[in-house]
């Protein structure tokens, strides 16, 4: 069987695998032999947690460099340590990192590279990758037709799920050769934005967002969120306002996401907007203008003020939990 | 540190116009190009290298701000809308061989042609062509150039010989920098893009747009288009169009009609 790579950063949040990590080593089981490529420590609990997605081999290196420098050296680390496996495909997260980090690693392994896949299947040997294009217009089967696949894949393509054999997984450490334009980009400082608490907007379930009719004010469409366990999520006109932080920011130039169920609040929905929700599952929208062309796509639509329908129905929700 | 001249390179794609309904086609299931214009994303480019021409003289204090595109002869007009709007002259990699290239093809085009006019300080780009939405031609392109990265800056500045940017991420907001040369991709963050006014659609007509062919490159046909790329797409298919639900007016229970709506659903 080949060697399906998984690249896993243990830098920036040592000691745990993410879900997405472990989704992805389930994929490489399905598809071939699981090798885990790591960046940073292998702790014992990491160890074990490979072991338990029947991982066989670890190439791992804790050289400073990976930690300084933005993704190319990390794309060195990967590239070098597919070819040294021989792998027939690498999988990497979606994240911003992933993409640039499986992009380099395409240039250097001179592989086909195919970036947010929600699944990945196989057809007689070969990967499949299936994706939304288009802002989500439309969708695609690809393909790599090089001897190695790069494919960046989005979470939840998979439900995790340990091996049915755990293994003892071997670790070999892996001595990169940096290339000079890899320790081009330094970072010289960092500066941790506060976390809001609430679920992930890629994560989440059900998402509210709110837009520039919120004028100012977010209370309504947080205190909505909270007794759903929703994300925030909002227009950029709101985010350029300032209003809210530009994390929350879903679109063309922000988070593109697929809950059960987007509310959309005070937005008009603009092309641009559309772009990054419009391929959630259900979409309410609120919005005082029954022109405004997000009811176009919303499958209950409520003209109204925001202002008296959010809070309504905040308390309407806790009157019948109560 | 003296701010010498800049020699700036900005990538300008030609994209089909997200207005407009996009559809894929064919064999190879290839985008339709009609509609097409500059890449609304690669403004925030062509500013972020204006601005740091301006800041050292224009033209006159000896900066360059060349706009770069890889695509079918209609794509010239990315090229002049970039004219109109500052740069100071154009280049275009035309050739029919490059139809359905792919991420990795077109970084291999993009690099031979920034080779071919010599030492530049900074390639700018875009955060992503709003037609591929891949983020990864930046990342490919610096590896092929052998420069230094950053991605998705929301801000730059050059001084001396140093680039600094930030970057805003989910979990941090991070200062980066590189020495020059260096590749750098800006998000609409970064500035508010200017507009051609008609001094600048007038100069335009005088600026110098410069057409090669990938054999001028030095490039096979075969390493590019659907025969050179290394990813190709093997089915396609358009998602039905969302339609409206039910719309109601708010007359004065509409909160309590979206609860209705969301137990029905077993959202609550
Ligand atoms: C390059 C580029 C990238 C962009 N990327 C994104 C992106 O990623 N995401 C994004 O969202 N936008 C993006 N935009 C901006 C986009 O074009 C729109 O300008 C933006 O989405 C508008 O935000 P909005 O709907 O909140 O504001 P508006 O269009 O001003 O709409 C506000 C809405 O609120 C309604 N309203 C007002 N008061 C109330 C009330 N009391 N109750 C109910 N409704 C009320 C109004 O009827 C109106 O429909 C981008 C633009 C460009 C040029
Ligand atoms: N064919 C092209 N010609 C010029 N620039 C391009 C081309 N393709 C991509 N780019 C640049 O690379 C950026 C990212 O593109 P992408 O990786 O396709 O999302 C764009 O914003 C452009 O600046």
């Amino acid at each position: 069987m080949s060697a399906i790579v998984v690249y896993i950063d243990q830098l920036d949040a040592p000691g745990k695998l993410s879900t997405t990590v472990s989704q992805l080593l389930t994929l490489a089981r399905g598809a071939g032999e699981p090798v885990a490529v790591v960046a940073g420590p292998v702790s014992a609990s990491v160890l074990a947690e490979l072991g338990a997605q029947g991982v066989t081999r670890v190439l791992n290196s804790e050289q400073a460099e990976l930690g300084e420098f933005l993704v190319a050296t990390k794309a060195d680390l990967l590239a070098q340590s597919a070819a040294a496996v021989s792998a027939s495909a690498v999988l990497v997260e979606n994240s911003a990192a992933g993409k640039e980090i499986a992009a380099r690693a395409g240039v250097s392994l001179n592989a086909g590279v195919i970036t947010d896949a929600v699944s990945v299947t196989t057809d007689g040997g070969t990967l499949v990758a299936h994706k939304s294009i288009l802002a989500g217009s439309w969708t695609v089967e690809a393909q790599a037709t090089s001897a190695v696949a790069v494919i960046s894949v989005k979470a939840h393509s998979i439900e995790a799920a340990p091996a049915a054999e755990p293994t003892t997984p071997v670790v070999e450490a892996v001595e990169v050769a940096f290339s000079p334009a890899s320790l081009g980009a330094r970072v010289v400082s960092r500066t941790p934005r506060a976390a809001s608490g609430r679920p992930e907007l890629e994560d989440a379930r059900i998402i509210v967002a709110g837009g520039r009719g919120v004028d100012g004010d977010f209370t309504p469409i947080e205190e909505l969120a909270d007794v759903l366990g929703a994300a925030v999520g909002a227009s950029r006109a709101a985010t350029d306002a300032g209003w809210i932080s530009h994390a929350s920011q879903v679109g063309q130039t922000g988070k593109k996401v697929s809950p059960q169920l987007y509310i959309s609040v005070g937005i008009s929905g603009a092309i641009q907007q559309k772009a990054g929700m419009q391929t959630s599952k259900l979409i309410v929208a609120v919005n005082k203008d029954a022109e405004s062309p997000i009811f176009e796509i919303a499958d209950f639509g409520i003209v109204g003020d925001l202002f008296k329908v959010l809070p309504q129905a905040v308390e309407e929700i806790k009157k019948r939990r109560a | 540190m003296e701010n010498s001249a800049l020699n700036i390179v900005v990538l300008v794609k030609y994209v089909p116009d997200a207005q407009f309904d996009r559809q894929l086609s064919g064999e190879a299931h290839a985008l339709d190009r009609s509609e097409s214009i500059l890449s609304e994303l690669d403004e925030y480019a062509l500013e972020a290298a204006l601005a740091l021409s301006d800041a050292r003289g224009g033209v006159k204090g000896g900066n360059t701000v060349t706009a770069l595109t890889v695509g079918p002869a209609s794509a010239s007009v990315a090229v002049k809308k970039s004219l109109q709007i500052g740069a100071t002259q154009g280049l275009h990699v035309s050739d029919d061989a490059l139809a359905g290239s792919d991420a990795s093809a077109t970084s291999l085009v993009l690099a031979a042609a920034i080779k071919s006019l010599g030492p530049v300080d900074l390639v700018i780009t875009g955060m992503a062509s709003t037609d591929g939405e891949t983020s990864i031609v930046p990342a490919q392109l610096s590896a092929r150039l052998g420069l230094p990265q950053i991605t998705f800056a929301s801000a730059l500045d050059v001084a001396g010989n140093t680039v600094t940017a930030r970057r805003d991420g989910d979990d941090f907001s991070e200062e980066i920098q590189a020495t020059l040369p260096a590749l750098i991709s800006v998000t609409d963050q970064a500035n508010d893009p200017r507009y051609p006014n008609f001094k600048g659609i007038l100069a335009a007509k005088k600026k110098k747009i410069t057409t090669v062919s990938l054999a001028d490159l030095g490039i096979s046909a075969d390493a590019v288009g659907h025969a050179g790329s290394l990813t190709k797409v093997t089915a396609a298919a358009e998602r039905p169009a969302r339609t409206a639900g039910t719309l109601i007016t708010d007359s004065g229970d509409a909160g309590i009609q979206l609860v209705d709506f969301l137990a029905a659903a077993k959202l609550i």
